[in-house]
């Protein structure tokens, strides 16, 4: 496979939104394309960093905007909200309950899936900076913090680039 | 048709892209010219996996359906 992916070009993910229902399909595209052998890689950004984000640690930040904001923006994998017929949080149970029935791996078992199969998962240094995170607030499946020209330079080598 | 398979994994249950994912990652183990028998009742994955192979550079040798169990034969290429 290594050898496949070096003649491959790869595909680029921005995952802007922090919603379960969009994170789902980034993470569906980037299992799906690495297991063709292409190099993946998912530039998380804004309320993205929420799927990084670890559990638990609700105060977050250094000063007290900050901290507001990552309390009522809280979020981890297993607690996101839906983009669509959130209904206080009745959504995403029902969503999941729906797909366990159908065997469709959670969200956390495809930030693990994806690493396996060697996804890179990278936070925006920016983003992280304006809302006060660190990289000891995000999961070890966070592979580096990268910044927006660094984003730039893996992305024009894929053929692939999504925005979600 | 008679293809004996080194490997079988059994993805059965499983739905679109696992079945992929769980096929690249036991074809990754195994060696070139190896024959993987891949049982699955995905409808997805009838499609899918064969277009899989094809980018891959594996060889779909054959694909059968019995009751909801459709078996793909894929040798490592």
């Amino acid at each position: 496979m290594e050898a496949l992916r070096e003649a491959k070009k790869g595909v680029t993910i921005v995952l802007f939104s922090g919603e379960l229902d969009k994170a789902l399909a980034a993470f569906v595209i980037a299992t799906a394309a690495a297991s063709m052998g292409m190099p993946v890689s998912i530039f998380f950004t804004f309320w993205g960093l929420n799927v990084l984000k670890k559990k638990g640690g609700l105060i977050r930040g250094r000063n007290w905007m900050q901290r507001m904001l990552n309390v009522v923006n809280y979020g981890h994998a297993r607690r996101l909200a839906l983009s669509k017929l959130n209904m206080m949080g009745m959504g995403p149970v029902m969503l999941k309950t729906m797909m366990s029935a159908k065997r469709v791996p959670g969200l956390d078992e495809f930030i693990r899936t994806s690493s396996a199969l060697g996804v890179k998962l990278y936070a925006c240094e920016m983003s992280m900076s304006v809302m006060g995170l660190s990289k000891d607030d995000f999961i070890e499946e966070c592979s580096d913090v990268i910044g927006a020209v660094n984003y730039i330079s893996i992305a024009k080598e894929s053929d692939i680039n999504l925005f979600i | 048709m008679k293809i004996t398979a080194d490997k079988i994994l059994d993805a059965r249950g499983l739905c679109c892209p696992m079945p992929s994912v769980k096929t690249a990652l036991t074809l990754e183990a195994m060696g070139s010219g190896e024959v993987l028998l891949v049982l699955t009742d995905d409808p997805v994955s009838k499609k899918d996996l064969p277009i899989w192979a094809e980018s891959t550079g594996n060889t779909l040798l054959g694909l059968t359906e019995e009751g909801r169990t459709i078996s793909i034969y894929l040798r490592k290429g």
